[in-house]
């Protein structure tokens, strides 16, 4: 039964790096990073194959079902 | 004067560009890198390990004052994925400067024209400096120089053969029509290999492979550099006709009667 102090935790799907992720609603790419424990500087974001740039890290929120890619450099030839 | 490399204009000392990948760790790496003498290092784009996010991260590695970082597109298979690379790579802050790659088959690694002539066209408009990693084919490396790349980058042989410079008349011909550098990518085996490209005019070598995948990486990374810079060198001293007959060193006069 819901009551008046039942807590609703909103929660969405969203696609990181072709894996599902459950976050809180409407969470911002630079609080995502922040909880995979990402440091910002060192990734490229992209949101549903768009490249977001790092200063709209905060102000981008993130929808349900979106999909995110989070790249970085590695070694290679 | 010094003899410089210049890449869409700007200039660099060292003809050798090396790759970052198949070390053992990064430590590696570094010193590979620093014994080489290149400037320009490749790195790949892919995904970070959201599972494990904090691994050491290769660019803590690299000193970006030091090393100019060259992204590539390795391991798409259509314009539109070396695009997008493209395009994420830029954001990383590195520069416009890109590896165009576009593989048309895992097994031989040899580059699907058409669709990296597509990318390229796009790439240009989009005002990256675009390096691409063709065949050793000169009508391709024509249509990418008119297209606008800074450079045209023929194989010596598939991607980590080991094999050397297995059409010098196909390089010798793009280097006749060249307008741009010409940097033979992959194939490279052993130092004389990077020699010959140099010797013949090439104005750069970039390997992987041959550095990384050696016994002792850092030894065969010195011995890169000492091939490249020493063929450059028999390239400018310009060497002798190559003859039947025999030609006396020695004076033939005053031999002893």
């Amino acid at each position: 039964m819901v009551t008046a102090d039942t807590v609703f935790l909103l929660i969405m799907k969203v696609q990181v790096n072709g894996e599902e992720k459950e976050i809180a609603d409407g969470l911002s790419i630079a609080r995502l990073l922040e909880e995979l424990q990402i440091r910002p500087g060192r990734v490229v974001v992209e949101l549903n194959q768009d490249v977001v740039s790092r200063a709209a890290h905060d102000s981008t929120l993130l929808k349900e079902g979106d999909a995110l890619e989070i790249v970085h450099f590695v070694g290679g030839g | 004067m010094e003899d410089l490399l210049n890449l869409a204009g700007t200039n660099y000392r060292s003809r050798l560009i090396v790759g970052t990948g198949k070390y053992k760790d990064f430590q590696e790496t570094k010193k590979a890198i620093e014994v080489s003498g290149a400037e320009i290092v490749t790195v790949a784009v892919r995904r970070v390990n959201i599972t494990d996010p904090n691994k050491e991260n290769l660019l803590d590695y690299l000193d970006p004052k030091k090393h100019t970082i060259l992204p590539n597109t390795a391991g798409c298979y259509t314009a539109e994925d070396a695009v997008r690379t493209c395009r994420l790579a830029r954001e990383a802050g590195v520069g416009k400067m890109i590896k165009l790659e576009v593989i048309g088959d895992d097994k031989t690694l040899f580059p699907d024209i058409p669709a990296t002539l597509d990318a390229a066209r796009i790439l240009v408009k989009e005002g990256f400096v675009v390096l691409p990693y063709i065949n050793d084919d000169p009508i391709t490396a024509k249509k990418l120089q008119d297209i606008g790349c800074a450079a045209v980058m023929p194989l010596a042989a598939p991607i980590g053969s080991g094999l050397g410079i297995r059409n010098p008349y196909n390089i010798r011909i793009i280097l006749e029509q060249a307008t741009v550098p010409v940097i033979v990518d992959a194939g490279v085996g052993t130092a004389s290999d990077a020699a010959i490209a140099m010797e013949m005019g090439c104005d750069g070598v970039l390997m992987n492979t041959a550095i990384a995948s050696a016994r002792d990486p850092i030894l065969m990374a010195e011995a890169m550099r000492l091939g490249v810079e020493s063929g450059r060198k028999a390239f400018l001293a310009g060497r002798i006709p190559k003859k039947l007959y025999a030609t006396a060193s020695s004076p033939l006069e005053g031999i002893l009667g």
